[in-house]
């Protein structure tokens, strides 16, 4: 049963990519920096570079958080929709296989947020 | 020769039993599909039972004499500025998160009933539908009737039926009930009557009341007092509900549990609302929101659940890790709100010292490890008039549509994530009984109105912060700021005469709304 119904009901996907003016939807979660409540959600072009993603997103969006300045770049360990992932950092968000929805993690060892103890 | 008047007994079923027909132009099952589409085997409709045997003569009666009494304290109540009686302009938060956020969902309870009260075959559930339709609308109605005094005085309580239909918080107890009326009738009462009434309904209703009596907010309590009669009734359908499908074919004892999986967990994810109002804003608090759920779910809903046993029933599934999780909902829910301050219809605020040493020793596992070091951080920061906002839109959960701030059960730091793949694309749940219910019915979530999702597709008045704040109607600056900031608290300590600097007023003066 999809979806208990009086007929044979198909509901329409409201979030469907073609919905966001050429981006797609890309989530970013930092663990364990959860004075950011949640992962936080942005949309970008399936072209974009990684790079993007570090250049511009993260320090919009975590630039607050004093860890984030001691942040070794080359260290940070990354995880897309739950497989770990070495970003080409010039190639883009789709050749780095970030599709519409993904979820990208990072991981910064050594920094585990306000008193360690992932606030 | 005058006419005999009915005995109790013939009267009622004369105006319930009688009211029905067997229907001769159609058969039952096209009058009534949606019983059907549920997949529930009813064998005797008779064999419902009316826990109140009450006429609709006799509910008018009642109903009217419990209405003089509560307009009669409440005009009491405004003649006597009793808004001044609370205990800090800080309470007034809950009740702005009670009528933007419960009020509304009364009056779709009153919708949902009415729906329900068509859908059901049955003359006595009819009845019974169609009695608690009108208790709803009645509630609505007195909550806003109540509450409409303090809109003269506070902020953030002059456009609930607006806010609720947009405002991205909103959206979560919007969605709960238009999941609940989307589904079949007896899906409905068992979501509504039984899981949200009988199970929960000490840890959503009574908050708010015992909070508003701690808080010395008669109006509130009066209201309250009005509702608990009805609220009785509406429990015992709920319990009466679930023991007529259980006993009509044991085909339906599957079914009806997975309902109240369903229902309990989408229950709970509702009441992170209220487990923050009960531990952070309440200044004089009644009892923590772990001790509330120990005692009226692990307590009191464990021993209902040994009483449904015998029909095959257990507990709802997942119920563990709601008591893993005891120890970290209010904090996390506050957390979320204070960081998203700018984007919220009421105040928040960090808590005092002394209400800090509450916390921890309410929260002896986890406040002060985890929390207090948050809280301190944000009260640096705001010493420093630097108050932390988190700039970014969060990631939201596809079935309750709440950020996916829910860490997992067996570590508080790290966000729980599930995903589930359907027709090529992805959906995101904060939890594995959000990814049950999303699993079990795609095809209706997929349709979801995620607020963070319809804003980035350019449906919420613009891409600006500001636009989507103006198409909320929120009034910037003065409904969505911290609480010491705002024109609440000024006022508050002119009326109080709390604040040496500023004279204080003899009356107080109504604040221009909307």
């Amino acid at each position: 049963m999809r979806q208990a119904s009086i007929n044979d009901y198909q509901g329409v996907a409201k979030d469907a990519q073609e919905n966001f003016h050429g981006n797609q939807l890309v989530y970013i979660g930092w663990d364990k920096h959860l004075i950011f409540c949640a992962p936080i959600c942005v949309p970008l072009p399936p072209d974009a570079p990684f790079e993007v993603i570090v250049k511009e997103i993260l320090p919009a969006a975590y630039g607050l958080h004093p860890d984030f300045e001691h942040i070794d770049w080359s260290h940070v360990e990354w995880t897309v929709d739950q497989i770990s992932h070495i970003p080409d950092m010039h190639k883009s968000l789709s050749q780095n296989g970030v599709g519409h929805k993904s979820v990208i993690r990072f991981v910064t060892p050594g920094l585990n947020g306000i008193g360690g103890v992932a606030a | 020769m005058s006419a005999k008047k009915l005995g109790l007994r013939e009267k009622y079923s004369k105006m319930t039993r009688d009211l029905s027909w067997e229907p001769s132009y159609q058969p039952m099952e096209k009058i009534y599909p949606q019983t059907e589409m549920e997949g529930l085997k009813i064998e005797d409709w008779d064999k419902w039972e009316d826990p109140f045997r009450l006429t609709m003569d006799a509910y008018w009666k009642y109903q009217a004499e419990k209405e003089r009494k509560l307009y009669a304290i409440i005009e009491a109540f405004a003649q006597n500025n009793g808004q001044l009686n609370v205990t800090d302009a800080r309470y007034i938060n809950a009740l702005k998160l009670f009528l933007n956020g419960v009020s509304p969902l009364e009056y779709a309870a009153h919708r949902g009933f009415a729906m329900a009260g068509r859908q059901l075959p049955g003359v006595g559930a009819q009845v019974a539908c169609q009695m608690q339709s009108v208790d709803e609308l009645r509630h609505v109605q007195t909550q806003v009737h109540t509450i409409s005094h303090y809109n003269k005085y506070f902020n953030g309580l002059d456009d609930f039926r607006h806010k609720h239909d947009n405002v991205w918080y909103l959206s979560v107890p919007k969605s709960f009930f238009d999941d609940a009326m989307t589904a079949g009738p007896f899906e409905f009462i068992t979501a509504i009557s039984f899981s949200f009434e009988y199970v929960l309904t000490n840890l959503l209703f009574m908050p708010f009341m015992s909070g508003a009596a701690y808080n010395g907010d008669m109006a509130t309590v009066t209201f309250g007092f009005s509702a608990q009669s009805d609220e009785a009734r509406h429990m015992t359908l709920g319990l009466e509900v679930i023991k007529f499908m259980l006993e009509q074919h044991p085909d339906n004892v599957p079914i009806v549990q997975r309902w109240i999986d369903k229902w309990f967990w989408r229950g709970y994810r509702l009441l992170s609302l209220v487990s923050m109002m009960m531990d952070y804003m309440l200044p004089k608090k009644v009892m923590s929101w772990k001790e509330a759920w120990e005692m009226y779910f692990v307590q009191n809903g464990g021993a209902l659940f040994e009483d449904l046993a015998r029909y095959g029933i257990r507990m709802p599934k997942y119920w563990e890790q709601t008591v893993a999780g005891m120890d970290h909902l209010s904090h996390q829910t506050w957390n979320t709100f204070y960081t998203h301050n700018h984007a919220a219809a009421f105040h928040t605020w960090m808590p005092e010292e002394d209400e800090m040493q509450w916390l921890a020793s309410k929260y002896p596992e986890s406040f002060d490890k985890y929390y207090r070091p948050r809280w301190e951080h944000y009260k640096k920061l705001e010493e420093e008039g630097k108050d932390f906002s988190n700039p970014s839109l969060p990631m939201l959960c596809q079935t309750c549509q709440i950020p996916m701030f829910y860490t997992e059960a067996d570590d508080p730091t790290t966000i729980s994530y599930r995903v589930s793949e359907y027709k090529g694309d992805k959906y995101h749940t904060c939890s594995d009984g959000c990814k049950d219910i999303f699993d079990h019915e795609p095809e209706k979530y997929i349709q979801a109105w995620l607020p963070v999702h319809q804003i980035f597709q350019g449906n919420c008045g613009g891409g600006s912060l500001e636009e989507v704040l103006d198409w909320y109607r929120l009034n910037q600056g003065v409904e969505n700021v911290k609480y010491h900031l705002s024109e609440d608290f000024s006022n508050w300590k002119k009326w109080k005469g709390l604040d040496p600097e500023t004279e204080s007023d003899d009356e107080p003066r109504q604040v221009s709304n909307g």
